[in-house]
């Protein structure tokens, strides 16, 4: 099999991996580009991943090293055992983990992705075959960044980590950003000996550490899908930094394929919130005390009879999901009402904001699993012209992105913020657990409209209790 | 200045398909519907994971007669990169596979 290639100096094998990696590239761009059409997506993903796979495989069988050595057996059998627990691992949690927990559990691959990228950098730093330092160290920062940085959304996403926000961040941030230049100048001047560099370089780490905590802490958490994005764009290009030290094609293809994509991707999501990359890394979110000198009224409650009546009877219900349905899991108990509705000859339809819940795409994802037919779900542009004919709006854990704050009041954090107008909507039932703000963390004055009632509870029980209202009509 | 020219020059060929490469990621992710973010940045997440490769790479040819702390990064590097892959592409899967069901109805 390994015969020399007549002519080029090179073995079959070496030519089957190049070829390999050009194939695994192409893959790559073209399950990138099915995955950003709905009914492609699927298979979007499964190209990707073969092209995963390929160049996984033919790495094992045909990488040669630098003196022309294959991989010997006993190191494929420890790499083989390596891959083995990282996909038994991953593909179990992947499997088990609840709809609702998705980003979290993106963020956490991510970090993992970033730490990988981190620790190959650490290793080549210290081979002396090595001659390209500088893309070694950028390669360790960046992949550094994305893991603890994607550690701490994680966290934060998953209410363990708390919004910090204080004025100084900003110029601490831009402070260990220049002593993280400052460290890599250093190093490459390379005029301290060899020991010396490698305490230099743990320490380059541990400081890059640090500035992906840094970094995210003071962004709110409302917006860790943007910076979840952003990180992922990281760990691409931290990835084609390690290619270039191997001068590995697919690496530096699928790298910065997965940092250019990303980028945009950010953009793009920052753009649905009508908000710029800028704001969302500098202008802390949420927190503010804007609106306060408002009047706040008064709060009117709604029983479960009374708003099973209200529903039962109108033409055109509304429904506007929020995180609140997802902690809940209440997403089939309420595809239960809506059926219920529709044999009264309601018209039931689903709004969709595209940042409700924490990730766009969650609601979809969550009433997709409860079997919510596709057509009911309708996007916040093509619902807002119907809401003033709509009878009622249910807003099931909702807050920020039905507060109309976001429309009128320019001292609000979330001023700007598109939002779906349920305020205009003949009756507005809206199911919460209390009176506590949304996640950005900003008094809602729809909550004392008057044309809003309250049903206070947890999603899944109010929503239980509804139904088992309407069939006792 | 030396230095950066010379950087140029041997690295030709990557500097090439990074700078395609970065045009070819925009082109690639415009007028995406919202409802595919979430899966689309986790696919891109999993495909990040191709530093699998370099962990690949190095373990490989690692000098395994003797446990040394670059051996044992090394493998680390290998389960987390696997983790990312392996993880990223099921759990995208999975997000997909919701939209699929709904379609077939």
């Amino acid at each position: 099999m390994d015969t020399a290639v007549s002519n080029l100096g090179v073995t079959t094998g070496e030519v089957i991996l190049e070829f390999s990696y050009l194939l695994a590239a192409v893959f790559f761009v073209i399950g990138l580009k099915l995955l950003s059409h709905p009914q492609t997506a699927r298979r979007g993903n499964m190209w990707a991943a073969a092209g995963m796979l390929l160049a996984m495989i033919t790495t094992l069988i045909f990488h040669k090293s630098e003196a022309g050595g294959g991989i010997q057996m006993v190191n494929l059998i420890i790499i083989l055992v390596a891959i083995a627990t990282g996909t038994v691992l991953g593909s179990v949690i992947a499997r088990r983990i609840q709809m609702t927990a998705m980003p979290q559990l993106v963020s956490i691959f991510n970090a993992t992705g970033g730490a990988a990228s981190a620790l190959v950098a650490l290793i080549e730093f210290s081979n002396p075959d090595n001659e390209s330092t500088l893309v070694t160290l950028l390669g360790l920062v960046i992949g550094s960044i994305a893991f603890s940085g994607s550690m701490i959304a994680y966290g934060k996403l998953d209410g363990k980590v708390g919004d910090v926000f204080a004025g100084f961040m900003k110029y601490l941030n831009l402070f260990i950003l220049l002593v993280v230049v400052l460290f890599i100048i250093y190093i490459m001047a390379g005029n301290t000996p060899m020991e010396t560099q490698q305490v230099l370089v743990y320490v380059l780490l541990a400081v890059a550490l640090v500035y992906g905590v840094t970094f995210v802490l003071p962004i709110g958490g409302a917006d860790m899908p943007v910076v979840i994005s952003l990180l992922n764009s990281f760990t691409g290009i931290a990835a084609a930094m390690a290619g270039f030290i191997y001068q590995n094609q697919a690496m530096i293809l699928g790298g910065i394929f997965v940092g250019s994509a990303g980028t945009i991707l950010t953009v793009l999501m920052c753009k649905a919130m009508n908000r710029s990359l800028l704001n969302v890394i500098i202008g802390s979110f949420g927190g503010g005390g804007a609106g306060v000198d408002r009047e706040q009224g008064i709060v009117k409650e709604i029983t479960a009879s009374d708003a099973a009546v209200l529903l039962s009877y109108s033409s055109k219900v509304v429904i506007v999901p929020g995180y609140g349905l997802a902690v809940a899991q209440a997403q089939h108990v309420c595809n239960d009402m809506a059926k219920l509705l529709e044999n009264e000859g309601v018209e039931v339809k689903f709004a969709i904001h595209p940042v409700a819940g924490r990730m766009p795409g969650h609601m979809n994802v969550l009433l997709a699993e409860a079997e919510v037919p596709y057509e009911k779900l309708v996007e916040m542009d093509d619902i807002n012209p119907d809401m003033p004919n709509t009878d009622v709006v249910l807003v099931i854990g909702a807050n920020d992105v039905v507060n109309p704050a976001a429309l009128d009041d320019p001292s609000s954090p979330i001023y700007g913020m598109p939002i779906i107008k349920v305020h205009e909507a003949k009756n507005v039932v809206v199911m919460k657990r209390g009176m506590g703000k949304g996640y950005a963390a900003i008094e809602n004055f729809l909550f004392f409209a008057d044309n809003t009632r309250m049903f206070f509870g947890s999603a899944k029980d109010s929503l239980q209790k509804l139904v088992n209202e309407i069939k006792n009509l | 200045m030396d230095n950066l020219i010379a950087f140029f020059y041997t690295n030709k060929e990557a500097i090439f398909i990074i700078v395609l490469t970065i045009f070819l990621g925009f082109e690639v992710i415009s007028n995406v519907p919202s409802v595919l973010h979430t899966p689309l940045m986790s696919g891109a997440n999993a495909i990040s994971g191709v530093i699998i490769i370099g962990g690949i790479i190095l373990v490989g040819h690692a000098d395994t007669s003797t446990l040394n702390i670059n051996l044992v990064l090394g493998i680390l590097a290998v389960i987390f990169g696997t983790l990312n892959v392996a993880g990223g592409f099921v759990v995208t899967d999975r997000m997909l596979e919701m939209f699929e069901k709904k379609r077939k109805k």
